[in-house]
């Protein structure tokens, strides 16, 4: 298989523009004879149902909660990136290309992270034209923050409450098409397949959550924007819902998945309190603008934060990486502290926290303008800790946050199935090995409103699409391949329901395949992980039917795709014998602790191909060339 | 702690409901109410019983999915958070909880705690946003918006839809949702040129959906989870009046 990553000649910067000069039109009139299946409606998905209804395609959008508005990027606080050069700070399209692909380790593609850090600056654009609040400064002007990985203030925000403004925006244009009649809104359904025709995806299978009845749509093009699969972890700030069905079950069907070990743990989350934690829950990373990141000096020390006089504190971030500081890339930060509490210097009860203090900011700003930056994140860490970060720092820990690996697409956002389109945290595309933050919102919103318009009709008119009927028989196989699935959840009734598994599978995952890996610990996943997963399909206990509303179907159905997942994830994180970004593997370090990447074995990208239930998946390489960037040690010193 | 949890259980929209007794035992102070239902679904699963449905997905009170009416309040005893974001310490051992769906004629039972808000998104889609064409948008900052006006925009732009506002209400009125966009939008310049076909469409439809009349009540800004303002519905008031006489 020949990984054709379709990137178009000429000079980097004019790469998008000629691509878009040469793709093939579609006229208007004709476009309302093409069906589109757009599954998700998170930022990617929304904006892209969007954008491909207004154009005028028929476009028929999934999404499995109860209203598209609430799709997981409602979730995102912080901000989103764009190279506007507002604050005059040095900012410019080739300075957020450079950082992305520098915050991703030197594991990204040059000219698709290119064409995203151009498009950033429409999104903004776009994002106010739709009314989206962001913050304003006194004159009127648009307001930034910094985030991790970037020296320049080029963040743009609405509170704490970024993706759901930005979402919100998206989702008042997916609604308007909605109203029009463009795209047809199906909610509370669930993808559970994808079906072939001819070598093309040509429609899906759902499964509609209330009446439990499974449905076939046929369409010309199918898109999956259904967002990352962190949850495999079990623990993560994701939304307990976000799930890795849609492209699990296109990856068998032929999509390659690639990266899949590259996944980000996030520095600053609420630390986990018990058995009986459900969900962890970020603080954004914008606290660290303000917060100062710090533990005692001493090991073992167990006095209270406001007792520990200054010279007695570590504030490690600072003291490593002085120009830098708080403000280091996620990766970086998570390590660090992960390394000074297995050093025994870990505070709370748990001893796995570091604090996040913003003593300072309050003395030097006062708290009023704290409150104004963070007031809701400080009032949410209060509701979950019955503490005042006012008063106590917080105390957080790094926690499993975002998937930069996902499906393979080309420049196109194509995947290896022809007219399979992936888009946002479900593709692998512009992140590398570690995604800076305020860049996942960016990626979306660039895939869907501005992408995704373009390619689609570069496919569609290139014709070759036959006509399909739902009657065809491969419609009729996948039917029946899902109600098999069903039936035999339902069947297998035995003693232990799918949170338990869901709980064991997330535990070796965090422990072996999570912030430090090495070959030992993933050779034992990999058994563990096969182990739970035979015992899961004899043991596991759904109750209720299929013809119902059945939560408990719903998760079984999802947590045994995590669980082939999870092995996939632990085989990449084992052959990939270096450390780069989120993936660290503690057998390739530096003498301190930084990461060590070895370019000449693994400056790849690693997409994997599935060949069956029981036979080893096969890897294929897509060579990254860096023309533009020299390789280099990634340095936040 | 140790609790006793009536829950309404309904198997599907056309059934009837009911209360279902349930012991909750060993609840922790630290566990988040949605947490500890999680509990009581493992028990009941451990029994061979069915799980009770809810609603829920982000569990940081943001999206807007998780929809309980807690001892007759709309997400439960405390002010300005959601069900998910309540945690066991408002409780005391030996409590009587009581765990309703939202009760509203426009708000079918779908399951147990679990309701069909579908309205609420066609309420958006009859006119609740800017028709601005993708591709088509000036410099972002072509638009001056002064600090305070894009702060006010934004507080009625935190609305989550969740629904409690109409849960709360004795007239199961969505004045206080239809009002937040309203006023996001009115509050913003871009959102001017569409403001009287906004106001006009989306009032339409909220009667269209059967929700009841504005009483000024006030239940729906107390149960808010997000806090939107009452003032936000005598603004849509003003916008319905000033898009009818013109
Ligand atoms: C707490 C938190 C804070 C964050 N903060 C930031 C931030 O400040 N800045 C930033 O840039 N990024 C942030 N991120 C990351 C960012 O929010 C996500 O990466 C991004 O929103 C993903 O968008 P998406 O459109 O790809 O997918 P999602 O928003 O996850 O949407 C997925 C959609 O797919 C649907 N779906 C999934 N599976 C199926 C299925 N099988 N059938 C039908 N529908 C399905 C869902 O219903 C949903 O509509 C944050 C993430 C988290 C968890
Ligand atoms: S679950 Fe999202 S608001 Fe409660």
């Amino acid at each position: 298989m020949n990984l054709d990553a379709k990137i178009p000649s000429g000079p980097l910067a004019e790469k998008w523009t000629k691509h878009q000069a040469e793709m093939k039109l579609i006229n208007p009139a004709n476009k309302r004879k093409y069906e589109i299946i757009v599954v998700g409606t998170g930022l990617a998905g929304a904006s892209a149902s969007a954008a491909l209804g207004e154009m005028g395609y028929n476009v028929s959008a999934f999404c499995y909660q109860d209203s598209s508005r609430r799709a997981h990027s409602i979730a995102a606080q912080g901000g989103i990136n764009a190279a506007k050069n507002y604050q005059n700070d040095g900012d410019s399209i080739y300075r957020l290309f450079y950082d992305t692909i520098k915050g991703g380790d030197y594991r990204a593609r040059e000219a698709n992270v290119h064409r995203l850090a151009e498009l950033s600056v429409n999104i903004i654009d776009q994002s106010v034209a739709l009314g989206v609040p962001f913050a304003r400064e006194y004159g009127g002007y648009l307001d930034n923050r910094s985030f991790g990985g970037a020296q320049v203030s080029r963040t743009f925000y609405a509170r704490g409450q970024t993706g759901q403004q930005l979402l919100l925006g998206a989702y008042s244009a997916l609604s308007r098409q909605v109203g029009l009649g463009q795209v047809k809104m199906f909610e509370r359904h669930e993808m559970l397949d994808v079906v072939i025709v001819n070598g093309r995806a040509r429609g899906i299978i759902s499964r509609d959550m209330v009446t439990g009845e499974i449905k076939r749509h046929v369409a010309d093009s199918v898109v999956l924007a259904t967002g990352g699969y962190a949850n495999v972890y079990y623990l993560s700030t994701n939304a307990k819902g976000c799930n890795a069905t849609a492209i699990w079950r296109a990856h068998k069907k032929g999509a390659m998945f690639a990266n899949p070990c590259y996944v980000q743990i996030h520095p600053t989350c609420i630390p986990v309190s018990g058995e009986h934690q459900s969900k962890l829950t970020l603080m954004s990373e914008s606290l660290r603008n303000d917060g100062r990141v710090w533990v005692p000096k001493k090991q073992g020390d167990n006095r209270k934060a406001e007792d520990i006089p200054d010279d007695e504190r570590d504030y490690f971030l600072e003291r490593k990486y002085p120009s830098f500081g708080n403000l280091v890339p996620r990766d970086v930060a998570s390590r660090n502290a992960k390394q000074v509490c297995d050093d025994n210097r870990g505070v709370g009860t748990s001893k796995q926290a570091v604090f996040l203090d913003f003593r300072d900011a309050i003395n030097r700003l006062g708290k009023p303008k704290i409150e104004e930056r963070y007031g809701n994140l400080f009032q949410m860490y209060e509701q979950i800790t019955g503490e005042n970060p006012y008063i106590t720092p917080m105390r957080i820990y790094p926690a499993v946050h975002y998937t930069m690996g996902g499906l393979w697409v080309d420049y196109n956002l194509q995947s290896t199935v022809p007219g399979l389109f992936v888009l946002g945290e479900a593709n692998f595309s512009d992140h590398g090995a570690n995604r800076l933050g305020a860049s996942a919102l960016m990626q979306g919103l660039a895939d869907g409103y501005f992408v995704i318009p373009y390619t689609m009709g570069g496919y569609l008119g290139s014709g070759g699409l036959d006509k399909v009927t739902t009657e065809h028989q491969a419609f009729a196989e996948a039917e029946n391949s899902i109600r098999g699935l069903t039936d035999k959840l339902l069947s297998i009734n035995g003693s232990k329901s799918v949170d338990y598994y869901h709980k064991a599978l997330g535990k070796i995952m965090w422990d072996k395949v999570g912030m430090g890996r090495n070959a030992k610990g993933l050779t034992e996943a990999i058994a563990e992980i096969k182990a739970i997963r035979e015992e899961f399909w004899q043991n596991v206990r759904v109750l209720g039917s299929g013809n119902e509303l059945n939560q408990s179907l719903e998760k079984a159905g999802r947590v045994a795709d995590f669980m082939e997942l999870g092995e996939l994830l632990a085989k990449d994180a084992l052959h990939r014998n270096e450390s780069c970004g989120g993936h660290f593997r503690e057998e390739y370090q530096t003498e301190d602790n930084e990461a060590l990447r070895d370019d000449d074995n693994f400056a790849y990208v690693g997409a994997w191909e599935y060949t069956g239930k029981n036979s080893e998946p096969v890897m294929h390489k897509e060579a990254l060339a860096y023309e533009n960037i020299h390789l280099s040690k990634r340095s936040y010193k | 702690m140790k609790l006793t949890l009536h829950v309404w259980r309904q198997k599907d929209a056309k059934s009837k409901g009911k209360f279902a007794v349930y012991q909750a035992n060993d609840i922790l102070e630290d566990m988040s109410f949605l947490e500890m239902l999680d509990v009581v679904n493992e028990e009941l699963i451990a029994k061979g019983e069915e799980p009770i449905a809810f609603d829920h997905d982000c569990r940081e009170g943001i999206c807007g999915c998780c929809s309980l009416y807690i001892n007759g309040r709309a997400h439960g005893p405390k002010r300005g958070i959601t069900a998910c974001q309540l945690h066991m310490r408002s409780f005391k051992d030996g409590d009587t909880i009581f765990i309703e769906p939202w009760r509203a004629r426009p708000f079918p039972v779908i399951k147990d705690l679990i309701v069909d808000r579908t309205a609420l998104d066609r309420i958006i889609q009859a006119g609740g946003y800017i028709s601005a064409r993708i591709g088509s948008a000036q410099d972002a900052n072509a638009i001056l918006i002064g600090h305070d006006q894009a702060e006010a925009s934004m507080d009625a732009a935190a609305c989550i839809g969740c629904g409690a506002c109409v849960a709360a209400c004795k007239n199961a009125s969505a004045m206080l949702f239809v009002s937040a966009k309203v006023s996001h939008l009115a509050l913003l310049p871009q959102g001017l040129p569409e403001r009287e076909s906004r106001v006009l469409n989306m009032v339409a439809q909220m009667d269209k959906e059967g929700f009841g009349a504005c009483t000024n009540t006030g239940a729906c800004e107390a149960e808010c989870p997000k806090e939107i303002k009452i003032t936000n519905i005598a603004r849509l008031n003003r916008e319905f009046l000033r898009a009818t006489v013109i």
